[in-house]
């Protein structure tokens, strides 16, 4: 066990964790942040996607112990009250069927517009393969996030 | 005892509304017009299983209480309801309602809520709006022929309105109308328009909404340990490491399971890697060569049981000029929801709360009740929406396991799954094999139509009423279930998933055989429906050609540039009908497909937004599966455990997707399943256009190298 000081959605959170506990599940276990969701535990669906000093980086496979003195923001801190442009495009073009995968969509999504205000297909590509939707929302995912670089504008 | 139970539920979903009108009626009853106010002291509570309540605010509630699992209903029920009210959406609160014993049908799949609860929505909706009507027609001494509603008010020819808020209290002490007046469909405003999930708002901010987020005070985290591979149980294990780990609190075994019990998910995951479990063999260990094997010999016995039977098919092969024959297969495919099965579970003295995300609440509740001797009344069953589903969660294995792990412990407990313990877990799509056979005669027609089914655990492997069943003289359909130790389950369009697919694919063979256009033989097929229907049939022959007309003019059916190749497909599940065409490029020589077009003909079109996410999800699901998705087993064990190994289509594979619908204003239909059957058969009809090459087994990516870039 091992004393951690976590900077999560600007603020600072200590906890006493075995260090190699992947940060998905200090969020959701320990600290009650539980919009970043457990999919595979191998990195492969995307799910637990947040930001980590802004880049998009799945959570599961993460110990906490790596990420001291780093700034993650995940799907809670994303905006306040849902007002992030890929919030406001996912609600208007109404992308979420089962809703699951939605946060770490939005987390890809968000990391990638935050560097790159004029994504090409291939760059949203990219960014959004790396996260599974099992209902197969994919079409509007791809209008969303072109919608919300717009806005962003 | 059971009217306290109701009376507190009752309680619990209007509190906070006072002075208002609230509207008890059946959404699932045999009785579609049965309405009540439901006066202050509850009396009449006990009837009714869905309240529409409207507060002096004007504010209107409407409590769903239908398990929400992404198909939309939480949303698609209260428009309906609102369509025939007619109040403005933003004024419209839904909430979900917790299992109640007067749901007589709380259950999601078969897609068909929207089927049966049609009438009975707009009905309850139609029969406030009177009530409102009437009520402002006293207060002003009018006729009520001089009233008119519009978004929660009701205006008078004069101009004077009042809105439904301040005429709540007043209608709720009027009598119910036997008869009230429905909208025609030309007439909707609400119905038909783009409306978005209601539970966008907390759902985009990440709130707690899923079974895996339920928390409660003192709640247990637990992992169980189930049998390696199917036809093997437990003979024993040992914890001693496991229990002096940090944070666990009990390792315990119950049927042929061990359960690691503590603080923490990460902490129960590292403890139970210690523990040592040993296995001993109980059944047959099944590989997938063995089920190639016991396909071929069921295929060929005689013995099956005959699903159905028209004219004469022995004579009809005996005379025919020609006889196309082939066999198509499907492998076990798990449903892969994203979040993994968990439900919470405490056993106390005097009674049982569960909470979490599954179909069939009332399952879960009536198995938990047999399994500890508890009477159902005494278990509170809480639903939390689902991350996915697809069949998975009508299974109630897994409320089940956390109800005894519970009773065990004497702790709440939530029991979650990993997705290597869901993959591997066992309720699988059964894996099936059919025959195809059909007799042409000289002039080019279907004079025979043979189909056999043999299934790992599918029940009736085929779905003998349907098309092209009643345009043929001659039709012997027969199953064959083999038990297998591997378990099975509905899967999302459960059977005509695959079925769909192969029979689409073999109508497609035949097609080419005689010389003629797929969708003019099946045009063909269907008009002898029409003037002269053998035997019973359950689909309507005009619809499934409006459906198909439409899908041909949409996709440009037949007038395809140099390099294109279409394929069609057309299937009636769930009473709708859906056509698709897949379109694919042929570049250096590789196939890709470009796009689909999907016509639906659901009847009436209950929300734009929800329906079009429906359609555009189930054909990316079709395709998807079809494509890659394969279960292998090994000696009772699945080979494939996790998305490094088992593939599920991403963002970057899916096609082009056109969809539209019929709409025609009949009473509409299912739409969580009916677009992701004809999917399949499309697809590989279209590459046999490409590429003159037939696939006969999924996933199609086995089948052929050249499909490897298909995506």
């Amino acid at each position: 066990m091992a004393n951690l000081s976590l900077k999560i959605n600007g603020k600072t959170y200590n906890t006493d964790v075995d260090p190699n506990t992947p940060l998905l599940w200090v969020l959701r276990d320990h600290i009650g942040l539980v919009g970043t969701k457990y999919g595979c535990g191998i990195a492969q669906c995307g799910a637990c996607t947040v930001h980590l000093n802004g880049s998009a980086t799945r959570s599961c496979i993460l110990p906490v112990s790596a990420i001291s003195g780093m700034d993650v923001t995940t799907i809670e801190g994303l905006s306040e009250n849902g007002t992030h442009p890929v919030q406001q495009a996912w609600d208007e073009l109404d992308v979420p069927q089962c809703g699951y995968c939605q946060a770490g969509q939005m987390m890809s999504a968000s990391a990638l517009l935050a560097t790159n205000k004029k994504p090409t297909d291939k760059d949203i590509s990219n960014a959004m393969s790396g996260n599974i939707c099992r209902c197969g929302t994919y079409h509007r995912i791809e209008k969303a996030v072109k919608l919300a670089a717009e806005k962003m504008k | 005892m059971e009217n306290i139970q109701s009376r507190r539920n009752f309680l619990k979903i209007t509190s906070g509304i006072t002075g208002g009108l609230i509207l008890g009626f059946n959404w699932f009853s045999a009785n579609a017009t049965e309405t009540e106010i439901i006066n202050s002291t509850f009396s009449s509570s006990l009837d009714f299983n869905s309240f529409l309540a409207i507060e002096p605010t004007g504010k209107v509630i409407i409590y769903s209480p239908n398990p929400e699992i992404g198909q939309g209903i939480k949303t698609a029920f209260p428009i309906i309801v609102a369509e025939e009210l007619d109040v403005d959406w933003k004024d419209v609160i839904v909430k979900q309602a917790d299992l109640d014993k007067k749901f007589e049908r709380q259950v999601t799949g078969g897609s068909g809520a929207i089927k049966h609860s049609w009438d009975r929505l707009r009905k309850a909706g139609a029969t406030a709006k009177y009530l409102l009507k009437e009520a402002a027609a006293q207060r002003w001494k009018v006729n009520m022929s001089e009233l008119k509603t519009e978004k929660g008010f009701v205006i008078h020819t004069s101009g004077k309105k009042l809105s439904y808020g301040e005429l709540a209290e007043e209608a709720s002490k009027l009598k119910v109308p036997e008869k009230v007046e429905l909208k025609k469909f030309a007439d909707y405003q609400l119905i038909g328009s783009t409306i978005k999930g209601v539970d966008n708002p907390d759902l985009l901010v990440g709130k707690p909404l899923f079974g895996i987020d339920y928390q409660k005070e003192g709640m247990l985290h637990a992992q169980i340990q189930r049998p390696p591979a199917f036809g093997m149980k437990l003979k024993s294990f040992d914890a001693t490491e496991a229990k002096k780990m940090s944070g666990i609190v009990n390792v315990v075994s119950f049927g042929n399971k061990v359960a690691i019990v503590g603080k923490s998910t990460w902490e129960v995951m590292q403890a139970r890697k210690t523990v040592k479990y040993e296995w001993e063999k109980e059944k047959d260990l099944e590989s997938t060569d063995d089920h190639n094997r016991i396909f071929n010999e069921l295929l060929n016995k005689k013995e099956a049981e005959i699903r159905r039977k028209d004219g004469d098919i022995e004579t009809a092969f005996k005379n025919a000029y020609k006889v196309i024959e082939a066999e198509y297969q499907c492998p076990f495919i798990p449903h892969n929801p994203m979040e993994p099965m968990n439900f919470f579970a405490h056993v106390r003295e005097d009674g049982v709360t569960l909470a979490g995300p599954t179909q069939n609440p009332q399952s879960a509740q009536q198995q938990v009740a047999k399994l500890l001797n508890i009477a159902p009344e005494k278990i509170t069953v809480e639903l939390t929406k689902m991350g996915g589903g697809f069949g998975r969660r009508l299974n109630s294995d897994y409320a089940l396991e956390a109800a005894e792990l519970s009773s065990i412990i004497k702790a709440p407990v939530r029991v979650m799954w990993t997705r290597e313990d869901d993959m591997t877990g066992g309720i699988y799509r059964p894996a099936v094999k059919y025959r195809f056979k059909a007799s042409i005669d000289k002039n080019g027609n279907m004079t025979g139509f043979y189909l056999k089914g043999v299934g790992m655990n599918a029940g009736n492997a085929t779905r003998q009423d349907n098309f092209p069943v009643g345009a043929v003289e001659n039709v012997l359909i027969e199953s064959v279930d083999y038990k297998s130790s591997i378990t099975t389950g509905p899967w999302r369009a459960p059977i005509t998933n695959f079925l769909a697919s192969a029979e689409q694919s073999f109508l497609d063979e035949v097609a080419v055989a005689v010389g003629k256009d797929p969708i003019q033989f099946r045009l063909e097929l269907l008009e002898k429906v029409k003037s002269n229907p053998i035997g019973k049939i359950t689909y309507e022959p005009n619809r499934f050609i409006e459906t198909i007309k439409m899908v041909a003019e949409k996709s440009n059916w037949g007038k395809q540039k140099k390099g294109i190749y279409q394929g069609f497909s057309v299937y009636f599940s769930h009473f709708s009908y859906v056509a698709q065409v897949a379109q694919v490029e042929v570049k250096k020589g590789k196939p890709t497909l470009k796009k689909v077009f999907a016509v639906t003909d659901c009847g009436v079109v209950v929300n734009q937004s929800g329906a079009r996410n429906q359609v555009y999800g189930a054909i990316v699901d079709g395709f998807g599966h079809a494509m890659f998705a394969n279960l292998k087993f090994k000696n009772g064990a699945p080979e494939e455990s996790n998305y490094d190994k088992y593939r599920l289509i991403r963002y970057n594979e899916v096609p082009e997707i056109e969809v539209h619908f019929v709409n025609n204003g009949i009473d509409p239909t299912g739409l969580g399943e009916p677009a992701l059957p004809p999917t399949g058969g499309a697809i590989a009809n279209a590459i046999f256009k490409a590429t003159g090459k037939r696939l006969y087994s999924q996933p199609f990516i086995l089948a052929d190298e050249k499909l490897e870039n298909f995506v």
